[in-house]
């Protein structure tokens, strides 16, 4: 049912962004509230529109379900959000507006190489934005570089995809080997004594690219690693990794996967009594529903891309003298529980900064040229709500994300009246980390 | 070394009883009714889900929820016998395969465009039994206690009661069993419903502690032609024993080396059974 209503929701934004188009075209007046005002009309009358296709895949069903359909609703309300503003306007009064493609990849890999070559034969999409996941969006980015299509991989942080030579593809997430990390430099600040770190991860490329830059970390930070193993995707029963890690009885657990297996993960830990201080595991925690699981998930830490209490602001761009561009984090948050009545997750924030980036890129090459763009694209240094955007320029790993970091929350309180802090980094913390948890 | 292994070794058989109820329903199908159901798998999550609704929409004790879970499954197995299976139960065997197939496409592409495929999980904890090394949640040893009753209950009902004998009678012999004056049809569509109901009530015990998809059905009936092929094909309780097996494979072998080998070595046991023991381990040969 909730798919069903997510359709609808996406149908909806869809069709209101095809009327808004079609409004334009035919020199009508901008909506009501539009971000640009008395000018559009002038704009679209001395220029023209220019419909641009966006296209993606979903993961509206499968595992990846919750994460992907939430990047979709952040990536459809930019689309809804750009065109209602009469679209990006070029020097030469060219209003670019933006309509989506997109169909199910049921989270499957060859799912995604088939939909992404018809986006780009079939549907004629002029960019892309990868599906979620850095299993999905590597396939998916092979298809963009071989047909010279810009791809913006929203929610895919591994960093081997950008370690191929492409030179199309633009990452948006901080790496994978730059997600635990922080938990690691948590630990050592709260607890000097701390010794033993515990790694379970899914056997997928994204967590185990977090799981080998963690494993390189913490033993480069002196911690001995007592338990580093892997999962397959998919697993529900974790009852011989919790019992590896009791037998082990480590400081800090770290790892996890996505969010389906790191909630039952989780869930598992507190069922049978896994007592580590420390708990920071994968995606799932950075999720609202994660509070779902109930007291296991008291404590828990998780990395996240973006949090709605992140205080990125036009005033911070202007004092580091980078580019900004709108909407605030306020806007943003009220814009998304206004379209989907509920709060965005990072995954919400990264379909839209996803967007952001795309359309800045634009209004920089003043062009849809796809070349001038992806000059643009190298040459971006940008501030959103959503954090910083630099990409890497080098042969090595272009493309690769630069200036974005992560955030930590921890889920805090009782049970029945859970909610996240913020508690790394110093700059960004809401709330003290509670430790130990056990 | 020793405490990680008990503790793996009673996660193990916990689970190992519920595994032996799921192919405890397959193998009695095999065993009256001759048919392979592959409609299994669909069953079992059909039933996560039944549980799923039970108890989160109805507020029902899951419990209780699995006594209606268990009798929807007899239903439902009744009437997939009478629409799918009946018409070609004397037909070769590849057309009955084909016939639980479909039923099978139509349940999880039903339930897929239903329920998606995301996700779902039952909030539901009964706390945690600690003994020595060992820590269990609730959910699980009621789950194992309840997957015994079953398989007695199962026992005793096809050994002591005539409806139970009339079930054996058409196992052993269809043609006799009717000259006898036993109505076969009502039988073969009972024992049909009878294997399903166990199906469901393994989903539905699983479903008490792991959290389940539209396609996690497809697991389940994989371990249980496993057992099922341990135990040998047609006897229930080979398949219970064959489930505790599988269930302790699956929890000792990660204590010596990554899980990721768990499967490697649950179907090789697989081949290694066919091959020198067709039958199974507790089969009789026909």
């Amino acid at each position: 049912m909730r798919t069903i209503g997510s359709r609808m929701r996406v149908v909806g934004s869809a069709l209101v962004g095809l009327v808004l188009v079609a409004c334009q075209a035919a020199g009508g007046s901008p909506p009501a509230g539009s971000q640009a005002g008395a000018s559009q009309p002038a704009a679209a009358a001395s220029g023209q529109a220019k419909g641009m296709v966006v296209g993606f895949t979903t993961s509206l069903t499968g595992s990846l379900n919750v994460e992907s359909t939430r990047q979709q609703n952040g990536l459809q309300l930019w689309i809804a959000d750009v065109n209602k503003a009469g679209g990006i306007k070029l020097s030469d009064g060219t209003a670019v507006t933006f309509t989506a493609k997109s169909y199910d990849d049921e989270s499957k890999s060859d799912r995604v190489q088939q939909l992404y070559t018809t986006l780009i034969n079939d549907d004629k999409a002029d960019f892309l934005i990868s599906p979620y996941s850095s299993g999905l969006a590597d396939t998916a980015a092979v298809i963009a570089e071989q047909n010279g299509k810009i791809m913006i991989t929203a929610g895919a942080a591994s960093d081997a995809t950008h370690k191929k030579g492409y030179t199309h593809v633009y990452q948006s997430y901080t790496p994978a080997s730059r997600y635990l990390t922080g938990a690691a430099d948590l630990l050592k600040k709260l607890d000097g004594t701390a010794k033993t770190v515990a790694i379970v991860h899914e056997n997928d490329k994204f967590s185990t690219d977090v799981a080998r830059a963690l494993t390189a970390y913490v033993t480069q930070q002196g911690y001995q690693i007592v338990v580093n193993e892997g999962y397959d995707s998919g697993t529900t029963d974790f009852a011989a990794f919790v019992n590896k890690i009791v037998a082990a009885s480590p400081d800090a657990v770290m790892g996890g996967g996505h969010f389906a297996d790191t909630s039952t993960f989780a869930k598992q830990l507190f069922d049978k009594g896994a007592k580590a201080k420390m708990i920071a595991l994968l995606v799932a925690p950075a999720e609202p529903t994660f509070k779902d699981i109930g007291d296991s998930a008291i404590g828990v830490i998780g990395p996240s891309q973006w949090e709605p209490t992140v205080k990125f602001s036009e005033a911070d761009a202007k004092t580091a003298n980078v580019a900004w561009l709108g909407p605030s984090v306020a806007d943003f948050v009220s814009g998304y529980n206004a379209a989907y009545k509920g709060d965005p997750s990072y995954h919400s924030a990264g379909g839209y900064a996803a967007g952001l980036i795309l359309q800045a890129a634009i209004k920089a090459a003043d062009s849809t040229d796809p070349e001038k763009v992806r000059t643009a694209m190298d040459a971006l240094d940008l501030e959103t709500f959503f954090g910083r955007t630099k990409f890497d320029t080098t042969a090595e790993a272009h493309g690769l994300q630069l200036a974005h970091d992560m955030v930590y929350i921890q889920w805090q309180g009782a049970s029945g009246s859970l909610a996240k802090s913020v508690v790394w980094p110093e700059s960004a913390k809401t709330a003290e980390a509670v430790y130990p948890i056990h | 070394m020793i405490d990680q292994f008990v503790a793996s070794l009673v996660d193990g058989l916990l689970i190992g009883f519920v595994y032996g109820v799921a192919a405890m329903g397959l193998t009695l199908i095999w065993g009256v009714v001759r048919v392979i159901n592959l409609a299994h798998g669909a069953i079992i999550a059909l039933a996560m889900f039944g549980l799923y609704f039970l108890v989160s929409r109805a507020g029902l004790n899951p419990y209780l929820a699995l006594v209606l879970v268990a009798l929807g499954g007899l239903a439902v197995g009744y009437v997939v016998y009478v629409l799918a299976v009946h018409r070609v139960i004397n037909a070769p065997p590849l057309a009955s395969l084909l016939a639980t197939f479909a039923v099978n496409m139509i349940i999880v592409g039903t339930a897929t465009t239903l329920f998606s495929t995301s996700p779902y999980s039952v909030n539901f904890d009964l706390g945690r039994v600690s003994a020595g090394p060992v820590t269990v949640p609730g959910t699980r040893i009621v789950a194992s206690v309840v997957a015994i009753a079953v398989a007695a209950g199962l026992y005793v009902f096809l050994y002591r009661s005539r409806a139970g004998r009339a079930i054996r009678a058409v196992a052993n012999n269809r043609d006799a069993a009717e000259l006898m004056g036993i109505p076969s049809s009502r039988v073969l569509a009972f024992s049909f419903g009878l294997g399903t109901m166990l199906a469901a009530v393994a989903g539905g015990l699983i479903a008490t502690f792991f959290p389940f998809t539209v396609l996690s059905g497809d697991s389940y009936q994989l371990k249980s032609f496993v057992i099922v092929v341990l135990g040998g094909l047609g006897n229930p309780i080979g398949a219970l024993i064959g489930g505790l097996v599988l269930g302790s494979l699956e929890g000792v072998v990660p204590v010596f080396m990554s899980a990721s080998w768990v499967p490697v070595i649950e179907f090789g046991l697989f081949v290694v059974i066919l091959l020198i023991r067709p039958n199974g381990l507790f089969g009789t040969r026909r």
